[in-house]
């Protein structure tokens, strides 16, 4: 009713608007033109152009959706995986136990990464994290390197800390995880990269929503055998005997490159599980903002469609009415 | 916004709801490193620091004054965990200097393993696999770690195959020209060898 007063006082300045709003509305009454004017100067958005996005934002949502069933199957895949290899690591930290703030002068930093996007911040975590104990661990003769495995790592650690790179390997999952991969890539890193300490930060996977950055360390036989000798937390270490003919240094070289490649294979397959995770929660949230979009879209699609229909009638009474009286 | 505080809410009973989360992940009573967590504070102040594995792991029991009647195996593969805390009389375990018993109260000690037989022996019954080579640890508290790389059941293996595979690794020996085929080709001779008197013995 208000739209209709509003229209006779148009009609009362006709003179000075323009006619060309009254007869475009009158030549396409089915198909509205882009920009469409209502009474004195009020715009609506076009339907079609809240048609089309309609359509690409419907889109997004069963992309993501299919993208969260997808990490939900791997995920179940690799987390039986991860439990079964979580006793791994427990003997050796039971046998030298844990020292995060060992005061090294070359240490290494393991980041591992994903290759692939779109799984929330665990990868930015993860470099933080890094770039964190890099920042620990500096002082005079004190030197950090990186190792870097997964893309997303790399292209954040490349930018500005490029020299303090010594390794970076991509591509881990092409196959399923297995130890015999993972120990081929310990051998490397162990030939390649001299190291007092090796730190390996990863996303330990707690549960489907919850992701915790974690640093282990393994230490060099010769920083071990340093700390056992001088007492503290590996000072029972002397205590052990030592069977066979080698020589304890020996020993502890091989015990060095096995709990290496032990607490690598437990690190890849957790970062594994924490990355289809936080896969699954971006896609979730993901395609809740699409359905959200697409419910606001579909009000103001009504809205245009009951807008220009209103204008239409309001056109078509007001001509009639005229021409009787 | 409301979704965010939703699950913010949502999430504190849900990790104090799963405070066990997993059988093989207990988080420990002991808290993590409190020296790195000091030198981490002062030096990066706005992020948390991270986790450690001791605060992952059930503390070990202290040495006790007198022998425990049963030793406490864990038998760890990366595939999975054979033995977890399990109680059994006696262990005999490959090591390099040969087959080697360990009954509770034995001195604490680091061996290397070959490929070779080994078997718990609980009670009456005998469980034999083969390993193919790892790490024990024996702990003064009568805690023993096995860590191998492969473990199958001795009943698990095919002797013709067994046969075979030192047929290979045999003339692998006789033809590799380079020192790494030699040492790989001996590795082969030895585990195969083992195997075949793990079947036979």
């Amino acid at each position: 009713m208000a739209m209709a007063a509003l229209r006779r006082e148009g009609r009362r300045f006709a003179p000075l608007i323009s006619p060309r709003p009254i007869t475009a509305v009158r030549s396409s009454p089915i198909a509205p033109s882009h920009e469409d004017e209502g009474p004195i100067g009020v715009r609506y958005i076009s339907t079609q152009v809240v048609r089309n996005r309609m359509k690409s934002v419907k889109n997004i949502q069963k992309i993501t959706k299919a993208m969260k069933m997808v990490a939900a199957s791997k995920l179940r895949a690799v987390q039986t995986k991860a439990e079964n290899s979580r006793g791994l690591w427990q003997p050796f930290t039971a046998l030298l136990g844990d020292l995060p703030s060992v005061d090294v002068k070359k240490s290494v930093v393991v980041t591992i990464s994903s290759d692939k996007g779109l799984c929330g911040g665990i990868n930015s975590t993860s470099v933080k994290i890094s770039k964190g104990i890099h920042k620990l661990n500096s002082g005079p003769e004190k030197e950090t390197k990186y190792v870097i495995l997964g893309e997303k790592a790399k292209a954040q650690l490349i930018r500005d800390s490029k020299k303090d790179i010594e390794l970076i390997i991509t591509e881990l999952q092409k196959n399923p995880l297995n130890y015999t991969q993972v120990s081929v890539l310990a051998d490397e890193i162990l030939k390649n990269v001299e190291f007092d300490a090796l730190r390996i930060v990863f996303n330990k996977f707690h549960s489907v929503v919850s992701f915790v950055p974690t640093v282990s360390t393994v230490l060099s036989p010769e920083i071990v055998e340093r700390e056992a000798e001088s007492g503290g937390k590996l000072g029972d270490l002397d205590n052990y005997e030592v069977e066979g003919g080698e020589t304890k240094g020996e020993i502890l070289q091989n015990l060095a490159e096995f709990q290496f490649s032990c607490v690598m294979f437990n690190a890849v397959l957790e970062n594994a599980c924490s990355e289809q995770g936080a896969r699954m929660s971006a896609m979730d949230s993901s395609s809740r903002n699409a359905g959200d979009m697409l419910d606001r879209l579909t009000l103001t699609y009504n809205r245009t469609r009951q807008a220009s229909i209103t204008t239409e009638l309001i056109e078509i009474i007001s001509g009639a009415s005229a021409l009787e009286g | 916004m409301l979704r965010q505080a939703s699950r913010l809410l949502a999430r504190a009973p849900i990790l104090a709801a799963r405070a066990r989360p997993f059988s093989t992940d207990l988080p420990a009573a002991q808290s993590a490193d409190a020296t790195f967590t000091e030198a981490w504070a002062k030096v990066i102040p706005n992020m948390d620091p991270p986790k450690t594995p001791l605060s992952f792991m059930q503390p070990r029991p202290p040495t006790p004054s007198s022998i425990p009647s049963k030793l406490t195996v864990n038998f760890v593969l990366p595939y999975s965990s054979e033995l977890a805390t399990k109680e059994v009389d006696m262990v005999i375990v490959p090591a390099t200097t040969g087959q080697m018993g360990v009954l509770p109260g034995h001195v604490a000690t680091i061996a290397e393993l070959k490929p070779g037989v080994l078997s718990v022996h609980e009670g009456t019954e005998v469980t034999k696999y083969f390993v193919s080579s790892g790490f024990v640890f024996i702990h003064a508290n009568s805690f023993a770690d096995i860590i191998a790389v492969e473990a199958v059941p001795l009943d698990q293996l095919d002797a013709n195959l067994v046969q075979k595979g030192l047929a290979d690794f045999t003339s692998k020996l006789s033809s590799g020209t380079t020192d790494l085929e030699k040492a790989e080709a001996q590795i082969g001779i030895d585990v195969h060898s083992a195997l075949n008197s793990a079947l036979t013995g």
